[in-house]
């Protein structure tokens, strides 16, 4: 059993009391919520005529259903207008704090919160949504909960839950020069399967993920769910403590001193014991790509996609039903892949340094004919910045589409779908099937850089052949 | 969904139904309720939509369109089962479909915590358990009934031992999976725990 990491000293700091099943009552210090997972929960908080027990430890934005091409109300999509009306009835009735769409601090949740400095190190954090587990970067317990348990939260600030184990993941050395924090997640996946994490919380660690900007350990973190891994988290550092300084809910004047010297007291401590260990070499990183339907189905896009006898035999099911589905065959190179679609967002990658990255990439250059592409900024925030930074220009100069802030095509529920069989190069975070919006749309994963690469040649490319020119 | 859906109350430690299988290993949220099917504000009318894609392309030989698995109550599943998105709705889906109960080799954390918050018990076997039911299944009909308290599940020929999370089958037993007002039992706890936690103190603004 794991002793003395961060982990478990957040753990213990917020367990209210041993439950009588067995599993431990646990405070959430910052609850998270948005319009998809949040109406049943308010209406089941109704139906037992309870209230939302402290408000102010809850913060709401609109992400998941907003159209990204024209925002202005009512949506044209009556059931996407109805959600967000929802959730603004609720946040006024039970006086929570909502940053609405325009008001300059709306976006995907979790990019909102760490720019707001909602989140920081110490504190446990829950919302409706697996990619909670995002906020794990700054030294924080983050993870997704159904709307059970957000009904629960709102009504008692509290879930009942089964501490989890602790594996560190060590990452020696350094990333190559073209190769970016979704490339080193993705080859974890791969490397641990995306059962491993299960019953587990990750703890990122090394030279690797020292060396990784507070944006880039948010796309680390992010995706720990995609390992199975309810929470990740990365010890905080300087780094941390720099982001979040002077953000507007960043303890101000006397208590930032106090704030860093309580945060720099969570680190795993040097005699901590992890459940369980494992190490790799991030030198040996390529710019990394699905090829399956699950994340971990993952090859260096100089590879080629594994033939039956080289995977393992407990995933040789999902692998046989990958071939089908994508239209790949065992042993087919990825490169070259024509692709349809290009999109760039994400809580995983629609931050400004994403963004940015890609535009690098596109500069003096234009999208293939025949693609679409488009780019969702994270936050309203996000935007702005680009555009103060003129990245929107570029983008617009290469032929990509400029869209509004929100979740997109990561899981299409708003209409931005790919339509048929298409394959789109996707800065996301799931290739599942029909995860884009079309029931046999196909999905490859990758970095913001790599689909900037694809959208210039209309097919998987290696970004370093344009970034090392 | 002529018959009016029942949501479970309180204690219960039997659940006697017909078994579906469905065979896959991985089987994602988005695969069970697809997301547009999230644009709703109550639970009610996801049970005619779970695996709509799925079941969209198999054209009525997907599992849960067979007619000899109608009326079926306990899912057979694989491993990885409810992987990827948070999403409630899938659970939701799946019990306003008919389900009571699921056996599979493992699940998701996530689904599995939405699962027990609902009423809906997740057991384990070992794989070759599963393989063995679903070879079953693919012969005749198979009914089980399952003793939560004994953790067993039993048919004419056939009985297996049930794997379960100790704090899930007590939750089961004394009705506590539905964890709100144990939850506001302990207020006073949850209220000095609060103003204690030290970042309460220097977030002022």
């Amino acid at each position: 059993m794991s002793k003395d990491t961060l982990f478990d000293k957040v753990w213990d700091l917020h367990k209210v009391a041993n439950l009588p099943g067995g599993s431990d009552q646990i405070l959430i210090g910052l609850h998270l919520i948005h319009e998809v997972t949040s109406p049943q929960a308010f209406g089941a908080l109704k139906d037992k005529n309870l209230k939302v027990k402290f408000p102010q430890r809850t913060v709401a934005t609109v992400d998941h259903i907003v159209p990204t091409d024209n925002q202005s109300r009512p949506f044209k999509d009556n059931l996407a207008e109805q959600m967000i009306d929802t959730l603004e009835k609720n946040c006024i009735e039970h006086n929570i704090k909502f940053f609405n769409i325009g008001s300059g601090n709306q976006g995907i949740v979790h990019v909102v919160a760490p720019e707001l400095g909602l989140t920081q190190p110490g504190m446990t954090i829950a919302c409706g949504d697996s990619h909670t587990s995002t906020h794990g970067a700054f030294g924080s317990i983050a993870f997704g909960i159904g709307t059970s348990q957000v009904r629960d939260v709102l009504a008692s600030q509290t879930i009942a839950m089964n501490k989890l184990k602790v594996r560190q993941i060590w990452c020696e050395n350094k990333l190559s020069n073209g190769i970016y924090a979704k490339d080193l997640v993705l080859h974890i996946i791969n490397q641990l399967g995306v059962k491993a994490g299960v019953g587990y919380a990750y703890e990122f660690a090394g030279p690797a993920i020292n060396a990784l900007s507070m944006e880039e350990r948010m796309t680390i973190c992010n995706m720990s769910i995609e390992g199975g891994a309810r929470c990740g988290y990365i010890n905080p550092d300087e780094k941390t403590f720099n982001y979040i300084k002077n953000k507007l809910c960043a303890p101000q004047n006397e208590n930032w001193e106090k704030a860093v010297k309580w945060w720099k007291s969570l680190e795993s401590s040097d005699n901590c014991i992890y459940d369980d260990v494992f190490k790799l070499d991030a030198s040996k990183v390529e710019p990394t790509i699905t090829w399956g339907i699950t994340p971990g189905q993952s090859i260096g896009v100089n590879q080629k996609i594994p033939s039956l006898n080289e995977i393992h035999p407990n995933d040789k099911f999902i692998a046989a039903e990958a071939y089908e589905y994508m239209g790949f065959k065992p042993g087919q190179t990825i490169k070259n892949t024509p692709i349809d679609v290009c999109f760039i967002g994400s809580c995983t990658n629609g931050r400004i340094s994403d963004l940015r990255v890609a535009a690098q990439v596109l500069a003096h250059n234009k999208v293939a004919r025949n693609i679409k592409a488009f780019v969702v900024p994270g936050s309203e925030k996000v935007a702005k910045e680009a555009k103060e930074e003129g990245l929107d220009k570029i983008f617009i100069k290469a032929g990509f589409q400029w869209r509004e802030p929100g979740c997109s095509m990561c899981l299409a529920m708003n209409s931005d779908k790919l339509i048929g069989n298409q394959i789109s190069a996707s800065s996301s975070n799931r290739n599942f099937k029909g995860r884009q919006g079309s029931p046999n749309g196909r999905t490859l994963l990758m970095s913001p850089a790599m689909v900037a690469a694809a959208s210039i040649t209309g097919k998987v490319s290696d970004v370093r052949d344009f970034i090392n020119k | 969904m002529s018959i009016k859906f029942k949501p479970p109350i309180g204690k219960f430690s039997r659940i006697n139904g017909k078994c579906i299988s469905l065979v896959g290993d991985d089987i994602d949220t988005d695969r069970i309720i697809p997301a547009r099917f999230l644009k709703c504000i109550d639970f009610d009318s996801l049970g005619k939509s779970v695996f709509d894609d799925d079941r969209k392309t198999l054209k009525g030989n997907h599992p849960f369109d067979l007619e000899t698995n109608k009326g079926s109550s306990i899912l057979i599943v694989n491993s990885n089962f409810g992987c990827g998105s948070s999403r409630e709705h899938a659970p939701q889906a799946l019990m306003r479909w008919g389900i009571k109960a699921i056996i599979g080799e493992s699940f998701a954390d996530i689904f599995y915590s939405n699962c027990i918050a609902i009423g809906i018990p997740c057991f384990t076997l070992p794989k070759e358990s599963i393989k063995k039911i679903q070879q079953y299944l693919n012969i005749k009909n198979l009914f089980l009934e399952i003793d939560l308290f004994e953790s067993t599940a039993k048919a004419e020929d056939l009985k297996f031992d049930l794997e379960i999370k100790e704090t899930s089958k007590k939750m089961f037993l004394s009705g506590e999976w539905d964890a709100t007002s144990k939850l506001l039992e302990n207020a006073d706890l949850i209220e000095n725990k609060l103003n204690d936690l030290p970042y309460i103190k220097f977030n002022t603004n």
